[in-house]
């Protein structure tokens, strides 16, 4: 029993810190701690400091690009990056599509799509989720049909997408469409790959509770995409949507988010004031905050437990859920105590506030412009990538065997 | 990072889960926690001979562990079993000499580890709740001679198996507020000391405890654990042991309780179906199997910590009792609910598990004086 880590990992520490000392702009850095919104060339920019270390696809074998890392280090470099405030690596393309392409894909895709995820030639979404089908994935309604014409073999896709995050910046999207109804919902799906630019795409925003545009909407009506862009085989689309689901869920618990996150709030409480003492020193809210870092202090321990397993030859299956769970609902409970810590200044939602070039000046504390409506855009942590009640369900079947 | 216990420490935890399901099946257990005298001399006799006590000390002590995942590894069994033999205030007094004792003190650990000499924490009063250094006892010095340097008059609060011990550690000031961690003095007390006496009585999970009085006990020197005045880190070092043991315990117990729960969802079976599919209740066991892995977590970060600068260790000491008094009745209240009526029965092992699950929050401070000491220590 040793929860050190070792000299060589802990080399590699100091490695990730170099790294990210030099090569983290500054800029980048002071926007994601303070919460403000990043755009999509702020998000290309760091993509491309990642991909020009080698260190972009982490979870990706070395001979298609990937760093070759273990799950002590990938574990090690998404904490550190978290904690030094670096955005988050938009996973669609390098965390979502290219795992499943690297296992199920033809060569051919492997070889046009894979090095376009990482030089950043193509923005991948991701088209799972539709107005009728949420947490019930596999009842996906969009439909693909296959035809010839003199242009050769293709699908004709129609149908609805919905909660595309970040739909608006993509030039492609990767589906799963229906393509047989007269069988199990799980057996009728396929995986397409699609150009948004094709005709008959249309993204549509959704705004959300805390007035950004995030996610989309995107319509397909009589889209024709190539036959080629045909994931692994047709029919067989479920078996890769779960492949996704549960590949390398190590990092789900975002334990890193939650650190950086709590140590913004310990900030917070010893600068405001309540009863004439900083609020670190208020009773009922230090025990607030006691609580939500002894559960961050406990998880981390249950997170490196199941990374240990992993690395020693496991596979995190349903221990990934407990990860979810806890994990969004103690980043969720920080961001509660960051949006209390404001008191009367949560009220003000002055949006241009978290944009570049706002030349205003602030009202309240700085941290009051991003801290509720970070609270209100957290309510998605425990909705998003199978809704907490989902994952009790795989907990309840998978591991407790009921 | 490694997660997986020593050759050595499998070998013990396979040693005592063999001999606790072998000769401590719950009718025994039953037996032994409801008897007079509290718990079972003989069994107490073989687990010092399994060399199960010697577990708990290091080999300068006469023992061959000490560490903080030893602690862990012996109480996690002790939990599944449900032991109600004196291992904690054997750990907790044995620790304390361990680290303050004159040779002549040290001497006597090998019979607390063989299991001839019972002994007891004499600390908590009946109104100290749980604060680890409120202490009224009075210890006076009474005169020259080396024989009779101090006189002691105090009452110490639910003592486990109080009646039993031959050897208290009682804690007592000569000087200092009530509160101050200054002047805590620590004394081994014969049971057999005029002026001492003992008041037993059953405890609702098991066992007995005592309310232990003295009432002008004369006492040498050589009486002293350490040196006058500055007892408070030894009693913080032993009770920070007995809490990691505590919570280890605990564990072992939640493991017992949710396997029983399990095995009772996938087989009662009401409106025609195991009660196990309603999503309602596999919710609620996901929640709790969910907060048992993080109870194990704390007892992991804690018994890390046993051995780290003084700060570290408390906090994650009173982090993992935090947790545990947390989940603990969370554990106890859902076994019992997802139960129904049978798990309001004596009969059913389980309400003994959820018994201790909420009593083990009764000991050694609470949920609530653990999150506040967290804070506290936070701010040093």
């Amino acid at each position: 029993m040793d929860l050190n880590f070792t000299p060589e990992e802990e080399a590699f520490r100091a490695e990730v810190l170099a790294f990210l000392r030099d090569k983290l702009p500054r800029r980048l850095a002071d926007k994601v701690h303070g919460g403000r919104r990043l755009t999509r060339e702020d998000m290309a920019e760091w993509h491309a400091i990642l991909n020009e270390r080698g260190w972009l696809a982490n979870h990706w074998p070395k001979e298609y690009g990937g760093p070759g890392w273990n799950a002590v280090q990938k574990f090690i470099f998404e904490n550190e990056c978290a904690l030094a405030g670096a955005p988050r690596v938009v996973p669609f393309g390098v965390n979502m599509l290219g795992p499943v392409l690297i296992k199920y894909g033809s060569d051919a895709q492997k070889r046009h799509w894979l090095p376009r995820i990482l030089d950043g030639s193509d923005w991948w979404c991701q088209g799972y989720s539709e107005p009728g089908a949420g947490s019930d994935l596999a009842s996906v309604k969009t439909t693909a049909v296959r035809g010839v014409d003199a242009d050769g073999e293709h699908y004709i896709v129609n149908g609805q997408k919905t909660w595309t995050t970040l739909g608006h910046y993509a030039n492609m999207i990767f589906c799963l469409v229906r393509t047989a109804t007269d069988v199990r919902k799980q057996e009728g799906i396929s995986f397409l790959l699609i150009d948004m630019k094709t005709p008959g795409v249309e993204v549509r925003p959704i705004i959300t509770l805390d007035g950004e545009h995030e996610v989309n909407e995107v319509f397909f009506t009589d889209v024709r995409v190539p036959a080629a862009n045909l994931v692994g085989e047709e029919n067989k689309g479920w078996t890769y949507a779960k492949y996704l689901l549960t590949y390398e869920r190590t990092n789900i618990a975002g334990v890193g988010f939650s650190v950086a996150a709590f140590n913004r709030l310990r900030k917070i409480a010893a600068k405001q004031r309540r009863n004439g003492r900083p609020l670190a020193d208020d009773p009922s809210f230090a025990a607030r905050m006691a609580r939500v870092e002894i559960d961050l202090e406990n998880m981390k321990t249950t997170n490196l437990r199941v990374i240990a397993a992993v690395a020693g030859g496991g596979v995190p299956g349903a221990e990934s859920s407990m990860l979810k769970i806890r994990g969004t609902e103690i980043r969720q409970e920080i961001s509660s105590l960051t949006r209390r810590a404001m008191g009367p200044y949560a009220q003000p939602f002055i949006e241009e506030a978290l944009h570049d070039g706002y030349q205003g000046a602030p009202v309240g504390p700085d941290e009051a412009a991003s801290a509720a409506s970070q609270y209100f855009n957290n309510r998605k942590l425990s909705i998003f990538g199978g809704s907490n009640e989902i994952q009790k369900n795989i907990i309840s079947k998978m591991i407790l065997g009921l | 990072m490694n997660f997986q216990h020593t050759e050595d420490r499998r070998m013990i935890a396979d040693t005592l889960n063999r001999f606790i399901s072998e000769q401590y099946g719950f009718a025994t257990r039953d037996r032994i926690a409801r008897s007079a005298h509290g718990f079972s001399s003989e069994l107490w006799n073989r687990f010092g001979e399994l060399g199960i006590i010697g577990a708990l000390f290091d080999e300068a002590s006469g023992g061959f562990g000490g560490g903080g995942f030893d602690i862990a590894v012996v109480f996690e069994s002790l939990g599944r079993g449900l032991v109600v033999e004196p291992f904690l205030d054997t750990l907790i007094v044995g620790q304390a000499i361990a680290r303050s004792g004159n040779d002549a003190q040290r001497a006597l650990l090998g019979g607390l580890i063989d299991g001839s000499r019972i002994v007891a924490l004499a600390h908590g009063e009946p109104d100290s709740h749980y604060e680890l250094a409120r202490v009224t006892t009075r210890a006076e010095r009474n005169g020259d001679g080396d024989g009779s340097a101090w006189r002691l008059n105090g009452a110490k609060a639910v003592v486990q198996h109080g009646e039993q011990a031959a050897l208290f550690l009682v804690s007592a000031r000569p000087e200092g507020a009530d509160d101050s961690e200054a002047g805590v003095t620590l004394f081994l007390v014969p049971r057999d000391a005029p002026g001492v006496s003992v008041r037993g009585y059953p405890k609702i999970d098991g066992g007995r405890a005592a309310e232990v009085s003295f009432e002008n006990v004369i006492l040498g020197d050589d009486a002293l654990l350490g040196a006058a005045g500055e007892g408070f880190a030894t009693l913080e070092y032993a009770i920070a042991c007995g809490v990691l043991a505590l919570c280890s315990e605990a564990v072992g117990a939640m493991d017992v309780a949710k396997d029983y729960t399990l095995d009772y969802l996938r087989t009662r079976k009401q409106f025609g179906v195991a009660i196990g599919s309603f999503q309602a209740l596999q919710h609620r066991m996901a929640d709790m199997l969910l907060e048992i892995e993080q109870a194990r977590s704390a007892v992991i970060n804690a018994a890390a910590a046993l051995g780290a600068e003084r700060k570290v260790r408390e906090r994650a000491v009173s982090a993992a009792k935090y947790s545990i008094g947390r989940i603990g009745a969370l554990v106890a209240q859902e076994c019992i609910q997802l139960h129904g009526g049978i798990g309001m029965t004596w009969e059913l092992p389980l309400a003994h598990y959820a018994k201790r699950l909420v009593m083990i929050d009764h000991q050694l401070g609470d949920e609530d004086h653990h999150l506040e000491r967290f804070v506290e220590l936070g701010r040093e």
